[in-house]
């Protein structure tokens, strides 16, 4: 019943991939309507929340914000449900969307999607408590584990447990708290969610030195920035965006002292990079100085970083993989030339 | 009853002998005979163990400053003093915020309107009435000829978008649900088979599934360039949904209404419409406010649903509040927040209703 439904509603979409008439332009449309659609969770630490002045803060908000602002528009948020957030993007009723989308080959070929860029490697991690004195995850063997329903979690944990030939109990519930009272109440042994979620998660418990998170990371997620497939011009421009922020984070540019160094850098790729050089933002249909905007409004990736996920929020997420290629990570943006 | 039928004149009757007075009703009602004493004291101690707690959380262990002590395991309403602005009105922006407080404002004019019996019976307060919904939406939506900033539906949210939901709905609901219920009573058997059709249609189905529906797979169906409001598109399909329950609700008062005033009606020579406006509908209404205040109350609580399509309703404003890493892990205080809004909200329109009953009660006996 479940597959006739999701082949049915894929198949309407398909329908409507080819009824639409594509818009010619996303860019010209943003531009006209002087704003950016982005799709956004409603609700998700770190990534979208909303403060008490009512204004969207997190790193998917901030990428987005990103991208509307080498445009040269304002931002607009529209909270979507993970189960509404293909047909939004498909529907043109957003443009751009983060939302903490895991890139995978179906989603980017037979959905009528593109991967812009891949702004934030997660993955599953695994929390136990300390006392169980388990030290890696293939000793799990047996255990039950609490979990969130609706996602791929639980799908990438039975994939996990079934490769390794062991069983586990899943305690399945709808929302990341009830998960989190469940597992701190000892109905469980385990916990599991995305690394990025699992400090914060940590960080809230009774007594939180009780528990640790196992060095195994069961899955790979990674969350990409998605446009509409087809529009290949308004994809180059969310990618090179986020090219911008990693370049940025790489040479030492930062929100506070960009001006100065476009002013004074003598590194010929920061010049082109920032425009002061060069053709590289006006090929791609934007003005020169939209690189010097974007890191003024959000700074370099590691600013982006930190100030949502990283040590010194209460989500306390390492960089991890997230570091730049030259730091131990996987960030490595191609040259600005 | 007849008391006369038992009582003889000039016989003198003692005074009851139990006293009145607290004392008495205790004795009473919660305490005799011996099985209700031990009830009592049962239901005393369950109430104890269920509230005590709840205690000892919210207001003894609590803090009601305005940031939380780290490791103390009582509520913190620190959270619900920084939040509550979002919990009313959403993203809605903050510097627009004084057109939401000038809302409220009509609202309770509106209210007091209500009320007041001299004020009701003034004639042009009518015009009054039928513009107030369109000042409103203007002052919330700004934009085009009012000169204020426009603020697009995504930023509405919180107990604003919730109230709007329902209010909206009866509104709009009300007379569809009056033709319908009036067709299906009909003599017609297009219009009668149309109406059952229509009702059938959207009682047969959940209102998660219109609501998914209106939201998600509607607009494949349009081209890009037709774009429906997602909040009008949740907003339609809760009025569908709503008007055929209440046409329902309408129809048992019009099969409750005695066929006799229907034909006197008749006998009288008025025709279809002046039978229906002036004797059976309003005698047919007043039976139904006890189940239409029940559909109302249904659907304020129903309106949670929209948080299925994305939008941030009371509920939804909440763990998008909570999603913030200030205050990651404030769930409870946020509920119990919610919780007292809802039960507000519904146990004022159930008195409401009980006061419109009384005010309408006529003997029908």
């Amino acid at each position: 019943m479940k597959k006739l439904l999701s082949v049915s509603i894929l198949s309407l979409c398909m329908a409507a991939l080819l009824a639409g008439p594509a818009s010619a332009s996303t860019l010209n449309d943003v531009k006209a309507k002087g704003f950016l659609k982005c799709g956004v969770a409603p609700d998700n630490p770190g990534f979208s929340a909303v403060d008490s002045k009512g204004l969207r803060l997190g790193f998917g908000v901030d990428f987005t914000t990103a991208v509307a602002t080498a445009v040269g528009v304002e931002p607009k948020f529209v909270p979507l449900t993970s189960k509404e957030r293909l047909p939004a993007l498909q529907s043109g009723e957003i443009d751009l969307l983060f939302k903490t989308t895991t890139m995978t080959m179906s989603r980017d070929t037979r959905l009528g999607l593109d991967f812009a860029a891949i702004i934030l490697y997660d993955g599953q991690g695994i929390m136990v408590r300390k006392e169980l004195g388990i030290k890696s995850a293939k000793e799990l063997d047996g255990a039950s584990i609490c979990l969130a329903t609706g996602s791929t979690t639980e799908l990438n944990i039975s994939d996990y447990f079934r490769q390794n030939g062991m069983k586990f109990k899943p305690v399945v519930f709808e929302k990341q708290a009830d998960v989190r009272k469940a597992y701190d109440a000892n109905r469980c042994d385990c916990h599991t969610t995305d690394v990025s979620g699992l400090a914060a998660q940590r960080s809230l418990m009774t007594n939180p030195a009780e528990h640790m998170i196992l060095p195994e990371m069961i899955s790979k997620e990674p969350l990409g920035l998605v446009t509409r497939h087809g529009d290949n011009q308004w994809t180059d421009i969310a990618r090179w965006v986020v090219n911008l922020t990693v370049t940025a984070d790489e040479k030492g540019i930062t929100q506070a002292n960009v001006a100065e160094i476009a002013k004074t850098s003598k590194d010929p790729e920061v010049q082109r990079m920032l425009g002061v050089t060069g053709t590289l933002w006006t090929d791609l249909g934007l003005d020169k100085d939209a690189p010097i905007r974007v890191l003024q409004k959000v700074g370099n990736y590691n600013e982006i970083f930190n100030r949502n996920l990283g040590p010194d929020t209460p989500l306390g997420m390492p960089r991890g993989l997230n570091n730049l290629w030259n730091n131990g990570g996987i960030l490595y943006a191609p040259p600005f030339r | 009853m007849h008391p006369s039928d038992t009582h003889t004149p000039g016989e003198t009757r003692l005074p009851p002998n139990a006293d009145t007075g607290p004392l008495a009703w205790v004795t009473e009602n919660l305490l005799s005979p011996w099985y209700n004493a031990i009830l009592t004291v049962l239901a005393c101690l369950i109430l104890y163990g269920l509230l005590h707690p709840l205690y000892v959380w919210g207001i003894k262990n609590a803090s009601f400053g305005t940031v939380c002590p780290s490791g103390h395991d009582g509520a913190c309403w620190a959270f619900i003093r920084d939040m509550w602005p979002i919990f009313m009105v959403g993203t809605y922006p903050h510097e627009e915020r004084w057109r939401i407080v000038i809302v409220l404002g009509v609202v309770i004019l509106l209210a007091l309107s209500l009320i007041f019996k001299k004020v009701r019976q003034w004639k042009p307060i009518w015009v009054l009435w039928a513009l107030t919904p369109a000042v409103i939406f203007f002052l919330i939506r700004g934009g085009s000829i009012t000169g204020l900033t426009q603020v697009s539906t995504s930023h509405w949210g919180g107990l604003m978008l919730t109230v709007m939901f329902a209010a909206v709905g009866m509104l709009f609901a009300f007379p569809i649900s009056l033709c319908l219920a009036l067709g299906r009573a009909s003599d017609i058997p297009v219009i009668r088979a149309i109406c059952v059709a229509y009702i059938e249609l959207i009682r047969g189905v959940p209102l998660i599934t219109l609501l998914f529906m209106a939201s998600v797979v509607l607009p494949l169906f349009f081209p890009p360039e037709m774009e429906i409001d997602k909040l009008l598109r949740a907003q339609i399909g809760i009025t569908l949904f709503f008007s055929a329950y209440l046409a329902e609700n309408i129809r048992g008062g019009l099969q409750a209404l005695p066929k006799g005033q229907e034909e006197a009606a008749r006998a009288l020579g008025m025709g279809y419409w002046q039978r229906m406006l002036l004797i059976v509908l309003p005698q047919a209404l007043r039976i139904v406010i006890p189940p239409m205040v029940n559909s109302f109350i249904g659907i304020l609580k129903d309106t949670s649903l929209v948080g299925i399509v994305g939008l941030v309703d009371l509920l939804q404003v909440v763990f998008a509040a909570t999603a913030n890493p200030k205050w990651l892990g404030h769930i409870e205080e946020a509920y119990v927040f919610v919780a007292i809004f809802y039960w507000f909200m519904c146990y004022g329109l159930s008195r409401y209703s009980q006061h419109l009953e009384k005010r309408y009660a006529v003997d029908n006996k």
